[in-house]
């Protein structure tokens, strides 16, 4: 038997689903609504200066990191799956495109995060 | 219109004999129906009345042998309990259920299916054999629960002619098979979930051809859910893809 390697690109889509499914709509309102019209929270709540320290805190690397990277996968294996549904695969070709591009940006996520400093 | 009211519907049916047509063509037929004639009883007043040589598969006529899914207008639905007055006045399409290979009219091989569900061990292998004497397996309701809901399929296989995926690859175990297996699985009795779960597992074979359509649940007659099975043993699969790292060695295949 040929053991399917899908659990490795199916886990952080899971994760990515669940944490969409948590954060995205709470994202949409604060980042498209809450922050530009100054809803609640104040005119600089996502100014460079404030986010930069929230960039800088552990805790706040990771939650950018959760945010940014398995939202990525997420979207990435969604977009597989959809093609492979309309009748598109070219296969290994694709795979390629949309998962080393997903892992190219982690890498680009991770760094930049890490580069920023504490 | 009132129940007892004999009205006249086009009932259009793709037909296919394959020792005088060389591809399927469709034959339209007009059919008098009341407000509790099935799309099944149409069928049979087209046997009975207009073209003996109709061909088509139906045994218990109440939703519970799965014998009698079709293409109802394009979906897969069970004949006899889809009716006649809710397409009316508009035509109703009744052709085989895609993606089988055509027998004749209506009827599909279900060679393909039949040889899958061969290979799931589709029975309760016991964990610890009992004798006579033991008496009964003892399952709490919530054991029972566990599995009731996958054990209602009626292998219809109107989830296969849902399935965009099985489509477009006839090796995939499908979304009724693998309730099946889930069925089994979770099972307080059973001992042979590791041998399923190779089935499972496998590339192009198991639970991982799934993306996640969902039309296998829509059209199940019984609720059985099959898209739920199937997401179940994804995660089943997963914890086993990394899981046989932490096993002791020799414990893997």
């Amino acid at each position: 038997m040929k053991r399917a390697n899908d659990p490795i690109f199916w886990l952080p889509f899971g994760a990515g689903g669940v944490l969409a499914a948590l954060f995205g709509p709470a994202l949409v309102l604060i980042t498209g609504f809450a922050a530009p019209f100054a809803i609640g929270l104040g005119p600089d709540a996502l100014g460079y200066d404030n986010m930069m320290a929230f960039a800088h805190n552990a805790i706040g690397k990771l939650f950018l990191f959760a945010i940014v990277v398995f939202f990525l996968w997420h979207a990435a294996l969604r977009i597989y799956h959809t093609l492979h549904d309309f009748g598109v695969h070219v296969g290994t070709v694709l795979k390629l495109i949309i998962f080393g591009g997903s892992l190219v940006a982690t890498v680009i996520a991770v760094w930049t995060l890490l580069a920023i400093g504490f | 219109m009132s129940a007892s009211e004999i009205k006249t519907i086009e009932i259009e049916v793709l037909r296919y004999r394959p020792e005088q047509d060389t591809e399927p063509f469709w034959q339209s037929f007009q059919v008098p129906f009341s407000h509790d004639t099935s799309v099944l009883e149409g069928l049979q007043s087209i046997k009975d009345d207009l073209d003996a040589t109709l061909s088509y598969r139906w045994s218990c006529r109440m939703a519970v042998c799965g014998s009698c899914g079709m293409m109802i207008s394009g979906k897969p639905k069970l004949a006899c309990s889809t009716f006649l007055r809710d397409f009316y006045p508009n035509k109703v399409q009744v052709g085989p259920l895609e993606h089988f290979p055509i027998e004749r009219d209506l009827v599909v091989s279900a060679e393909g299916f039949i040889s899958k569900l061969e290979k799931i061990t589709p029975y309760i292998v016991p964990k610890e054999p009992r004798t006579i004497e033991q008496g009964e397996y003892i399952q709490t309701p919530l054991q029972l629960k566990q599995f009731l809901q996958y054990s209602g399929c009626i292998n219809c296989m109107l989830c296969y002619a849902a399935c965009p995926q099985f489509g477009m690859n006839p090796k995939f175990i499908g979304p009724g098979l693998m309730a099946l297996v889930h069925r089994y699985n979770v099972d307080s009795r059973d001992g042979a979930r590791e041998q399923r779960m190779e089935l499972v597992d496998e590339e192009d074979v198991g639970v991982w051809s799934c993306t996640a359509v969902g039309y296998c649940s829509e059209v199940c007659p019984k609720k059985v859910d099959p898209a739920n099975a199937v997401n179940q043993n994804k995660v089943n699969s997963a914890l086993n893809y990394f899981g046989r790292f932490l096993k002791p060695q020799g414990g893997q295949k």
